[in-house]
């Protein structure tokens, strides 16, 4: 997992290594399972409207499958140029 | 060609090298650090890889749709003050009319399609910078 601006300030750090059961089949299914198992995750993930996804540093929508993405990234909406 | 850096753009060099390949026209844009707001420091987060990756997406696009003959986004991250060069982007082409709409893409669809974050800092509080509703407007209309 990566995490990126906001999201990356919430939980209180960039990355992490976590390991889904198989009912966790969506990135939308992923934020949510994290989102049960702590607190920390539960508040950086509160506002669902305001999460944008990578699979494999390319976006995709929350709906997205995870597959056999080895990389997820949740970050805010962008805000460069 | 693509740079994502912290260090100081460089307008007149990036202007430059876009010169040397014998276009017709060039379409330059410079986006900098508002100064009118009280805006006292910005830092610019990326996702490295992602961001290299989605920028030579966007220019390789520009470049078959407009043929251009040269096309360039030079990106800066880190800690920037007023008046620092955020971005510079560059199209040349044979003519304006496609350096100036290749121009035009590459800045409206970086602003939706790479991943940079603002956080900007005014009379000490920090806030990280919320997205425009319009800037969604502006990508979409270089949808084919």
């Amino acid at each position: 997992m990566l995490y990126f601006a906001w999201v990356r300030e919430r939980i209180g750090r960039g990355s992490e290594v976590v390991d889904p059961p198989g009912e966790v089949v969506t990135v939308a299914d992923l934020i949510g399972w994290l989102a049960d198992g702590s607190a920390v995750h539960s508040a950086a993930f509160a506002d669902r409207a305001r999460l944008r996804a990578a699979l494999d540093q390319m976006f995709v929508p929350l709906e997205a499958v995870l597959g056999s993405a080895r990389e997820v990234a949740i970050f805010p909406p962008v805000t460069g140029g | 060609m693509i740079v994502v850096a912290p260090a100081r753009i460089d307008a007149a060099e990036q202007f430059a090298a876009l010169s040397a390949g014998g276009a017709g026209g060039i379409a330059t844009f410079v986006g900098l650090v508002r100064a009118d707001d009280g805006v006292a420091t910005l830092e610019l987060e990326h996702y490295p890889g992602a961001t290299e990756a989605a920028l030579q997406r966007l220019v390789e696009e520009a470049r078959e749709r407009w043929r251009l003959i040269d096309a360039r986004i030079t990106h800066r991250v880190g800690a920037m003050a007023p008046g620092d060069v955020v971005v510079f982007v560059g199209t040349a082409a044979a003519h304006r009319a496609p350096a100036l709409e290749a121009c035009a893409f590459l800045i409206d669809r970086l602003k939706t399609d790479a991943p940079f974050w603002k956080k900007e800092t005014r009379c000490g509080e920090t806030r990280w910078v919320e997205p425009r509703g319009s800037d969604d407007a502006a990508a979409a209309r270089w949808s084919v």
